[in-house]
């Protein structure tokens, strides 16, 4: 996960404070017992599901739990969510834990680390089960680089076949699910099995630490790669009761790229063999009761989109302009509005906040780098944003209608979102309701002048000649 | 307060006096005065109706323009918009400085372009200054906005400048009717439409300006007014270059003032003042520079100006010399000289080179055949075309019937002001007939006359009906039902048909205008709305489809290619590329540099080994066509294919028109010309669209524009590759191939 620095600082320096406190527990002391890997790698975004059954067998309570990645894995990172059950089958709840990077003194080929810290403290001898959710993103490499039109793309994804670990691990599996049957090649480290879509590394028994064992698969994969390279998201809050949201895109096709000809004729006639990896439409999930959608660019509004409105969520369907091929890129703007009462609450102590979902509403996209600029209206005093996950916050100042103080705009960034960063996060600020009052007030005085000036001119006679 | 009001009129009289016992009473005063305020004295009723109506007048011109925003939506149309707005966006960006040196390396690759030096900055920079100073007040347009409606904000306030020049020569009532007319006038609305962010779009409005504050300047002899109409034609120069047309037709209405004996003062000081003055403004705009003192077109305005000198020194000896003989022949000798050393001077500044002779759009002016013999680029452009009669018809509608009325009416009372608006309307119609565009400059003219028609018809024709209304009415005060309801058991039995025949009269004419107004409603709604770079057509079940190809290849070009790529195209979409593609081109609307032109027309007509020479000279990477076999679009490339061969064929004579001819008819299908079946432009067309079926029922390779089976089906590219074709076929971009290894 990329984290600003500061901010890896500050939990690092939090963690360093924690191992004084606590009786060290050395990584000897903990092993897995069974392990459990399974990577999704049929969109372009890859899902990793990890499912540990860790034993502490030293003499003391371990209270956290260190996962391993290669440093080639970890800038790649865009989400790890680890949770543990509760209780017997059936009635199993999930309590999701948190996870924090860490930095080890010794760590190996430049091993980074993140830890897990455990609700209870694990107790000498007793096991847990823990299940992580990690999301890899870029982390197909298209080989061929370059494709034609009627070639489909096939990709690298590189890996081990060993769980990476700090800990001794005494039985794992991975399993890879490919999109389509079609897998050029993958190394092989015995024992493996193809079966379908499915590629199955091992079991390995007791493996030491850091064990690694490199594996490559090539595999096709002609899912869009709709990659956007930049989102600034604008949200407009009016206490007259909308909130307007722009949000500017620069989308990329990260797959292989096209190489030559472009031929609209195969392309209309053979929609399953031309232009596999290329893709045409995009889904845009918008909350419900949205008005006045637009979608546009730079040279003016784009036609074809379609929009369907629902009780619990609207859905637009947009289209750019062409077929995106491999490295082709398009630019455009989606703007909506929204009813406020969705969105804006009051808190009990009188602040306002905003409560609104961060992340892109285009499903199965990464973003590179995401900005949410919330301009508050003018006259707000103390923002200040609540946000899940960290990001990099700072303010702004934003001129708009007839604004004469400005409004302040918090601006939140943040580098390689995937769906599963839209979770809402909210922003307070102070607001007294007579500002809203003020822009009215400035038009009709301004109307009023220049009525009042009218009548005076055809009452008042200048001329010098009596 | 009661003091300042006026004197108490009729109207106050019918209320009961207030007692006198409680005189300060302030809810009765006040009553009082409220009442008294209500009811308008009236000329004051007069001014509430007439500025109700110009306000009407001024918001109606600009919604009627509003069609194509409401249709389709804000943006920019045609071609020539596009520049504009791209130096617009520029210089909003960069400011007035780098805008004024901007040298464009993005157009007419390689040669570029000095744009600052050779545009007209009116527009650009009245755009920009309506943006800041929205953005001053707060307001936070975007510059595309402003762009868009820039147009039709001239249009509304050209209305008002009609209404005062209407006042001026004639007298409210038809300055009224201009107004109301003019918003309207389809040939005025065909170039200010929403959108169409174009020179002329301000450029009436400062002709008009110009004209008005001229003969407001010769009607009062101000010194002001004459400055003013400096400045105004200032404003006309540095917005379009049909200020060439003020600068001729003033000078041609000064001498027609002296000839007819109407010499004043007032002339003197007006045409003075406005000539040296606006000649001096003038050459701050670096396109026109030294033009006023060097340029043919110029030089009447200058020969009229001397020769103001020469009368104005006659007068003066006049008085001096009291013999009448004497000054005969004085006259004879000074006229004849003065003559004779302006027409040595002219000659020898010709010959020399210091006066430079009449540009070919100047001669095809004069000589509407000129263009067709000499300048094919200047006559393959449409509006340059002769007028027909319809579209005469299309864009006057019942104001050509009332213009000979109007001038009926303008010779009937003959002014300085008359004389002036009757010639700028018949030479302006002359220009009308010679070009299409020159429609729009003719519009102002044909509108004042016509409203000045208008005006003084119905003005005859109320009088009529009033004249017998008067004396019976005259008892009862007050004009109202009453009286004409008492009045009309009184009539005057002896012209019973006289007052029927002015009724039928004015309902014939409102008949009339209110047909004017409906057909001016549709022709801007069905013929004047549309961007053009958007196509829309109705699909088999009565639905929209809309075409927006132009904008998909053009974005395609701004993504997806190398930001230095250079595309040749022919110039017609020159401007779209550099403003929506973003990228060089080699040629564009701006059609300055006719070799280069003609260097392009050659290639579009070469073989593709001999074309592929030019494009790798031109560093070519990506050539453009625009095709409309697929939609039935008409004016595609293939269609405006013959321009390009006459155009590369008057520079480079290898270029052979009746090679891509067969019996002089030009064709695409199996009977056309070898040639023209394996040039470039036919090839860059229709490569691989004879696998495509167009229309069912059709052999494959069925071209829809021309209705006819394409006679080259199996076209191989060797030098060129397919790089994009839009979702109907209507642009498509081919890519030069880098030339093949060596060894």
């Amino acid at each position: 996960m990329a984290i600003p620095l500061r901010l890896r600082a500050a939990v690092s320096i939090s963690i360093f404070a924690l191992l004084l406190i606590l009786p060290s527990c050395s990584a000897q002391d903990i092993q897995v017992v069974n392990a459990e890997r399974r990577i999704d790698l049929t969109s372009h975004i890859i899902k990793v599901f990890l499912t540990l059954k860790v034993e502490n067998t030293g003499a003391s309570p371990a209270s956290e739990i260190l996962l391993a990645f290669p440093p080639t894995q970890v800038d790649h990172l865009a989400v790890v969510k680890a949770q543990v059950a509760t209780g017997k089958r059936k009635k199993k709840t999930y309590t999701p834990l948190d996870v924090n990077p860490k930095e080890l003194p010794d760590a190996p080929n430049g091993t980074k680390y993140l830890s897990i810290s455990l609700l209870n403290p694990l107790a000498a001898g007793e096991a847990v089960t823990l299940e992580v959710l990690y999301i890899l993103t870029h982390s197909l490499e298209p080989f061929p680089v370059e494709i034609s039109q009627s070639e489909s793309q096939l990709v690298y994804y590189h890996d081990s076949a060993l769980i990476l670990s700090p800990y001794h691990i005494k039985q794992q599996i991975t399993f890879i699910k490919t999109p389509t049957t079609k897998v050029e090649s993958f190394t092989v480290v015995d024992p493996t099995h193809r079966a379908g879509t499915e590629l199955k590394y091992g079991p390995y028994n007791d493996r030491p630490p850091h064990s690694y064992s490199p594996v490559i698969v090539h595999l096709e994969n002609n899912s869009p790669f709709a990659v956007v390279e930049e989102l600034v998201r604008e949200v407009e809050i009016s206490h007259w009761g909308s909130l307007q949201i722009t949000e500017q895109y620069k989308l990329a096709h990260a797959g292989a790229r096209h190489k030559g000809v472009f031929s609209r004729v195969e392309y209309q006639s053979r929609p399953g063999h031309s232009g596999v990896s290329s893709f045409r439409h995009l889904l845009a999930r918008l909350p419900p009761r949205v008005h006045s959608v637009y979608y546009r660019d730079e040279i003016g509004n784009i036609s074809s989109s379609r929009l369907r409105l629902g009780a619990l969520k609207s859905e637009l369907e947009i289209e750019p302009r062409y077929p995106l091929f491999g490295g082709w890129k398009a630019t455009f703007v989606i703007g909506y509005g929204l009813p406020l009462e969705d969105f804006l609450f009051e808190s009990p102590d009188g602040r306002r906040y905003l409560n609104f979902s961060y992340g892109c509403p285009l499903v199965e996209t990464v973003v590179d780098k995401l900005t949410i600029k919330v301009v508050l209206p003018e006259g707000s005093k103390e923002p200040s944003a609540v946000v899940p996950f960290p990001v990099n916050q700072y303010l702004e100042k934003k001129y708009s209608y007839l604004d004469i103080v400005g409004r302040t705009v918090v601006v939140l960034e943040k580098n390689n979102v995937v769906p599963e960063h839209n979770i809402p996060f909210q922003v307070y600020y102070h607001f007294n309701p007579i500002f809203m009052l003020a822009e009215p007030l400035m038009l009709t005085s301004v109307f009023f002048l220049l009525f009042v000036t009218c009548v005076a001119y055809l009452h008042i006679d200048l001329s010098l000649r009596k | 307060m009661v003091g300042k009001s006026e004197p108490i009129n009729g109207t106050a009289k019918s209320q009961p006096p207030p007692s006198p016992l409680s005189p300060k009473s302030p809810d009765l005063l006040s009553g009082y005065f409220s009442f008294k305020s209500l009811k308008l004295k009236t000329k004051q009723q007069e001014l509430l109706i007439r500025v109700s109506i110009l306000c009407l007048v001024y918001i109606l011109a600009f919604v009627t323009r509003l069609f194509s925003v409401l249709r389709y939506e804000s943006m920019i149309h045609e071609f020539d918009p596009y520049f504009n707005y791209r130096t617009t966006l520029f210089l909003t960006e960069k400011g007035f400085y780098e805008f004024w040196n901007w040298f464009d390396s993005e157009s007419w690759y390689p040669l570029g372009r000095i744009i600052g030096g050779t545009l007209y900055p009116g527009l650009m920079v009245t755009a920009a200054l309506l943006y800041w100073g929205l953005r001053f007040l707060r307001f936070a347009v975007h510059i595309r906005e402003v762009c868009v409606l820039t147009a039709p904000f001239f249009a509304s306030n050209t209305t008002i400048l009609a209404y005062f020049f209407g006042k001026e020569i004639w007298d409210t009532g038809a300055g009224l009717v201009a107004a109301a007319l003019i918003a309207i006038c389809p040939g005025y609305i065909s170039r200010s439409v929403a959108g169409s962010y174009d020179n002329e779009g301000v450029a009436i409005f400062a002709l008009l300006l110009t004209f008005y504050l001229f003969v407001k300047a010769v009607n009062t002899g101000s010194l002001s007014w004459g400055l003013a109409s400096a400045f105004g034609y200032f404003y006309m120069v540095s917005a379009w270059g049909g200020y060439v047309f003020i600068i001729n037709l003033v000078p041609l209405y000064v001498l027609v003032l002296l000839i007819t004996g109407r010499y004043s003062m007032r002339l003197y000081v007006a045409y003075n003042c406005m000539y040296i003055l606006g000649m001096l403004l003038a050459m701050q705009i670096r396109f026109v520079g030294f033009q006023h003192v060097q340029s043919g077109e110029h030089m009447a305005a200058m020969g009229v100006f001397f020769l103001m000198q020469v009368f104005y020194l006659l007068d003066w000896l006049k008085h001096l010399l009291s013999d009448t003989k004497l000054f005969q022949a004085f006259l004879r000798m000074t006229v004849t000289s003065a003559v004779g050393v302006g027409a040595v001077a002219l000659g020898v500044g010709t010959a020399s080179g210091y006066i430079s002779p009449w540009t070919g759009r100047f001669y095809s002016l004069l000589d509407p055949t000129y263009a067709k013999d000499h300048i094919p680029i200047i006559a393959s452009v449409s509006e340059h075309q002769p007028t027909a009669w319809s579209s005469f018809m299309f864009d006057f509608q019942i104001l050509l019937f009332l213009f000979p009325a109007g001038l009926y009416f303008c010779f009937k009372r003959l002014s300085d002001a008359t004389i002036f608006i009757v010639m700028y309307g018949l030479t302006s119609m002359y220009f009308a007939g010679v070009m299409v565009r020159l429609i729009l400059v003719a519009t102002p003219a044909v509108c004042l006359i016509s409203a000045i028609a208008v005006s003084a018809t119905i003005k005859n024709l109320t009088l009529l009906l009033r004249a017998k209304t008067k004396a019976p009415q005259s008892a009862s005060g007050k004009g109202g039902s009453s009286g004409k309801a008492a009045s009309k058991g009184s009539l005057d039995q002896s012209q019973p048909f006289q007052k029927n025949g002015a009724i039928a009269l004015l309902f014939g004419a409102f008949y009339l205008l209110s047909k004017y107004v409906t057909h001016c409603t549709w022709v801007t709604s069905e013929a004047y709305s549309s961007p053009s770079i958007v196509l829309a057509a109705r699909g088999a079940h009565g639905n929209r489809v809309i075409f927006d190809d132009y904008r998909e290849a053009y974005f395609w070009l701004r993504q997806n290619t190398p930001p230095d790529a250079k595309v040749m195209s022919w110039w017609d979409y020159g401007y779209q590329i550099t403003a929506m593609g973003n990228r060089t081109v080699i040629v564009d609307n701006n059609t300055w540099n006719n070799t280069h032109i003609a260097t392009v027309g050659r290639a579009m007509s070469s073989y593709e080994d001999e074309a592929y020479e030019i494009m790798r000279s031109l560093d070519v990477d990506y050539v453009l066509v625009v095709f409309g076999g697929v939609t039935g679009y008409s004016s595609d490339d293939i269609n405006k294919f013959l321009w390009m061969v006459r155009i590369g064929g008057g520079v480079f004579p290898v270029i052979k028109e009746p090679d891509y001819l067969v019996n002089g008819e030009y064709r695409v299908d199996k009977g056309a010309a070898p040639k023209m079946l394996n040039c470039l432009m036919y090839k860059l067309s229709y490569y691989r669209f004879g696998e495509l079926t167009t229309e069912y029922g059709r052999p494959p390779g069925y071209d829809r524009a021309r209705g006819v089976e394409i006679g080259n089906k199996d076209i191989k590219l060797e030098y060129l590759e397919e790089a994009f074709t839009t979702s109907n076929w209507i642009v498509r971009i081919y890519k030069v191939k880098p030339p093949n290894n060596r060894w």
